[in-house]
C-alpha cells in the first residue's frame, strides 16, 4: 500500500488511566503515513481514549505520542498537525456549510479568495459542490458527515482521525460511505486512522487494523491476516463468526500437526505449529469453512480431496437450527457429544436452502489448512 | 391511550386547568383590569374614583420629569442586567465544566440565596456596605496596615483612613440588585451551555482555534438563547425594582417602582399611579415582542 514506510504516528509505551479505571495500557504501535489504519475493538476497548490522546483531547498518563517525529508532549490540540472527524460531526449549527469548512482557515490567517476557492474544491471533493449556502440542518446526518469531512480535509492535516465515522448512518448509507472514504483516502493521500467497533467497516476499509482489547493491542495485521491468521481467541472470536475448540496437541511436526478435541473428533493441519507437545490449545474454524453433506458422501467427497488422513477433519451430527440470509444460510450443528458446529453454507442455486432441514442428519468435513491452532 | 385522554378529553382538559384558570383570572387578571381602568380615571374625593375615560393621566406620566426616570431606571436595568452578563456567563461556565461530583453542589451554592427572604437579604447587604460595615473596616484595616508598614521602612504615613460612602447611592442600587438577579442570570445560562455539544467546542479547537477564539465564536453564539432568557429574565424584574433602590439608595437613585409606590401611598393619587404602571407594563411588553420576533438560531438534532 505505501511506498515509504515511514511512520508518521509513532505510539510508543503509551498508557491511560482514568483514576483506578485503565483504559489504555502501554500501548506501542506505528501508523504509516498515507495508510488508512483502522483501530477496531468493542465499545470501552480504550480504542476512542487512544485516538483522542493522539487529537490532543487527552493526555497519556505514561509514554509519548510522536507525529511526524515531532514529541506532541504539552501540543494542544489546536496546534497539533491533525484533525478530526467527530462521532457526532460536531457541525457548527449557526454557520453555513462554506463557513464551517472555512472555519480553521479563517483561523489559520488564509487569504480571502484563497479560502474560497479551498472551501470550493473541499465541497466538490465530498461531493457537497453547490451546496455552501445550506446551513447544517437542512442537511441529512450523511451530508452533515460530508461538511466534517470537508471540514478537516480543507486543513490538510497530516493525518485525519475519524471516530467512528459511519455508526449514526443506516446501513445502505454506511456501505456507500465505506467505500467513498476508502476512495477518498487513496485521493488525498492523508493518513486516515479510524475507529471502530463495526469488523465489516474495519476489514473493508483498512489497510491495516488494529484490534484493541482492554487497553491492548490484541493483534496488529492486514484485514486478511486478522481474518484467516488471528493470532489469540479474542481476536478470532471478535472480527468474523468462529467456532472455537478446546483440544490438546498430539501430533507437531514441520508439515504436519494434529489435535485432539474431545467432543468434536480429530483434527489434522497441513503445517506444523510450535508448542510443546500434549499442551493445551484451540482451534478456530470459520463456519464458511465447513462443508455440509448428507450422510455418507461426504466421507466419499473428503477422500477424494485427500488431504488428511483417515478418521481426521471430519463429523456427523443433526442440524439443530437454521437461518436463511438469503446469499447464505447458517446452520447450527449438534454432535453427538452435544457439542455444537456453526456451518455456513452459499446458497449457489436458488433451491439449494431446500437442501436441509431441521433433524436432518448431517456430515461434515474441513480441508487440513482451514483450522487455526491458538495458543492463548 | 388512556394516558392520552386528558390532550384528547375537553372534560379532562377543563378539570385540570380550570383551578389555575380560575386563580390566575380572579387574583391577577381582575385587579390588573381595576388598575387599567382606574388610569382612565379621575380622584374624587379621599377614596373614590370616577371613571371618565380621561387621558389626562397618561399626558402627566409622559412629562419630561417623568420620562426621565423612566429613562434612568431603564439605565439601571440594564446596567445592573450587563454586569450580571459578564460576571454570570463565567461562573454558569465553570459550572458546566465542573465534575460531575461537583455540580450540584455549585448549583445549590447559586440557589442558596433564594432561601433567604429578600428584605432580610438586603439588610445584610446594607451591614456589609455602611460606613461602620464591615467592607468599611476591612479597607481601613488594610489602609492602616499599609500605613504602619511604610512608617516601619521611614516613609511619610499615609493620611487617616476616611470611610467611603458605599451606600445610599447609584452604587449601592446598582451593587444590590446586581447581587440580588446574578442567580437569574446564571440559571438560564447554565441550562443552555449544559445542552451544548462538547464536541462543537473540541471541534473548534482541533481546528485550530484557541480557548478565547472558541468562547467568542461557538460558545456565545450558541449559548443565545439562554443569555436572551437570562437577559430579559434579569432586566424585567430589574425594572421594576423597588426594595432595593428604596433601602440602599439615596436622594437621587429613586426608580420607577419607587414613584409609583408613592402615588399609590403618599400622594394618594390612584388613577396617575395606575397610569405610570401600566406605562412599565407596556414598556416591558414591547421588550417581550421584540424579543420573540429575534430570528431563532436553527438547532441540529
Amino acid at each position: 500500500m505505501t511506498e515509504t514506510a515511514k511512520p508518521i504516528i509513532q505510539i510508543q509505551n503509551v498508557s491511560k488511566r482514568f483514576g483506578k479505571v485503565t483504559a489504555v495500557d502501554n500501548v506501542s504501535l506505528d501508523i504509516n503515513a498515507g495508510e488508512f489504519f483502522v483501530l477496531l475493538g468493542p465499545s470501552g476497548c480504550g480504542k476512542t481514549t487512544l485516538l483522542r490522546m493522539i487529537a490532543g483531547f487527552e493526555l497519556p498518563t505514561e509514554g509519548r505520542i510522536l507525529i511526524d517525529g515531532q514529541d506532541m508532549a504539552g501540543i494542544p490540540p489546536n496546534k497539533r498537525p491533525v484533525n478530526m472527524v467527530f462521532q457526532s460531526y460536531a457541525v457548527f449549527p449557526h454557520m453555513s456549510v462554506a463557513d464551517n469548512v472555512a472555519y480553521g482557515l479563517k483561523i489559520a490567517g488564509v487569504k480571502g479568495g484563497e479560502i474560497k476557492d479551498r472551501v470550493a474544491e473541499a465541497l466538490d471533493l465530498v461531493k457537497l459542490g453547490g451546496f455552501g449556502e445550506r446551513m447544517p440542518d437542512q442537511m441529512s446526518g450523511g451530508q452533515r458527515q460530508r461538511v466534517a469531512l470537508a471540514r478537516s480535509l480543507v486543513m490538510r492535516p497530516k493525518v485525519l482521525l475519524l471516530d467512528e465515522p459511519l455508526s449514526a448512518l443506516d446501513a445502505k448509507l454506511r456501505a456507500q460511505m465505506q467505500f467513498e472514504l476508502s476512495e477518498l483516502q487513496e485521493k488525498v493521500g492523508i493518513t486516515f486512522v479510524t475507529v471502530t467497533h463495526d469488523q465489516d467497516e474495519a476489514l473493508s476499509m483498512a489497510c491495516r487494523i488494529g484490534v484493541i482489547n482492554k487497553g491492548e493491542v490484541a493483534q496488529l495485521a492486514t484485514p486478511s491476516d486478522l481474518y484467516e491468521y488471528p493470532s489469540n481467541r479474542f481476536v478470532a472470536d471478535f472480527v468474523g463468526s468462529v467456532n472455537i475448540f478446546e483440544g490438546k496437541l498430539t501430533l507437531d511436526e514441520p508439515d504436519k500437526a494434529a489435535v485432539d478435541c474431545p467432543g468434536v473428533g480429530k483434527i489434522y493441519l497441513n503445517h506444523g505449529v510450535t508448542g510443546p507437545h500434549g499442551a493445551d490449545v484451540w482451534i478456530a474454524l470459520r463456519p464458511e469453512k465447513i462443508y455440509l453433506h448428507v450422510p455418507g458422501e461426504g466421507k466419499a467427497v473428503r477422500a477424494a480431496a485427500q488431504d488428511a488422513p483417515d478418521g481426521y477433519n471430519f463429523a456427523r451430527g443433526k442440524i439443530k437450527g437454521m437461518s436463511y440470509l438469503g446469499d447464505i444460510t447458517l446452520f447450527e450443528i449438534e454432535l453427538e457429544s452435544g457439542a455444537r458446529i456453526r456451518v455456513s453454507r452459499p446458497n449457489l442455486s436458488r433451491h439449494d436452502q431446500e437442501d436441509f432441514t431441521w433433524d436432518d442428519k448431517v456430515s461434515m468435513h474441513w480441508r487440513a489448512d482451514s483450522p487455526v491452532v491458538l495458543l492463548g | 391511550m388512556a394516558e392520552q385522554d386528558w390532550k384528547t378529553s375537553k372534560r379532562t382538559f377543563a378539570a385540570v386547568s380550570l383551578p389555575t384558570l380560575f386563580w390566575v383570572v380572579v387574583f391577577f387578571l381582575v385587579p390588573m383590569a381595576i388598575v387599567w381602568l382606574y388610569s382612565f380615571g379621575e380622584n374624587r374625593g379621599l377614596t373614590e374614583i370616577e371613571f371618565s375615560g380621561t387621558l389626562e393621566n397618561y399626558k402627566r406620566a409622559t412629562e419630561w420629569l417623568y420620562l426621565t426616570i423612566f429613562g434612568k431606571s431603564f439605565a439601571v436595568a440594564a446596567l445592573v442586567t450587563l454586569i450580571c452578563l459578564i460576571i454570570g456567563f463565567p461562573v454558569a461556565m465553570a459550572i458546566t465544566f465542573a465534575s460531575e461530583k461537583w455540580r450540584p453542589w455549585l448549583l445549590l451554592g447559586i440557589m442558596l440565596p433564594f432561601w433567604t427572604n429578600l428584605l432580610i437579604r438586603t439588610y445584610a447587604l446594607m451591614m456589609l456596605l455602611g460606613t461602620q460595615g464591615f467592607a468599611n473596616k476591612g479597607m481601613g484595616a488594610l489602609w492602616e496596615g499599609t500605613s504602619w508598614i511604610k512608617t516601619l521602612v521611614g516613609l511619610q504615613p499615609l493620611p487617616t483612613w476616611e470611610p467611603v460612602q458605599l451606600l445610599f447611592n447609584n452604587f449601592a442600587v446598582v451593587f444590590g440588585l446586581v447581587y440580588v438577579h446574578l442567580p437569574f442570570m446564571v440559571l438560564p445560562l447554565y441550562a443552555a451551555l449544559d445542552r451544548l455539544d462538547r464536541s462543537l467546542i473540541e471541534a473548534s479547537l482541533d481546528l485550530g482555534a484557541g480557548h478565547f477564539r472558541t468562547i467568542m465564536r461557538i460558545v456565545v453564539p450558541l449559548a443565545a438563547p439562554g443569555i436572551i432568557a437570562g437577559v430579559m429574565i434579569t432586566l424585567i424584574p430589574a425594572l421594576g425594582a423597588y426594595l432595593t433602590p428604596d433601602l440602599m439608595g439615596g436622594t437621587d437613585s429613586q426608580m420607577i417602582a419607587n414613584v409609583i409606590e408613592r402615588q399609590f401611598k403618599k400622594a394618594n393619587d390612584w388613577p396617575f399611579g395606575a397610569a405610570l404602571s401600566f406605562l412599565l407594563i407596556y414598556a416591558m411588553f414591547a421588550l417581550i415582542a421584540i424579543q420573540s420576533m429575534r430570528k431563532k438560531v436553527p438547532e441540529v438534532r
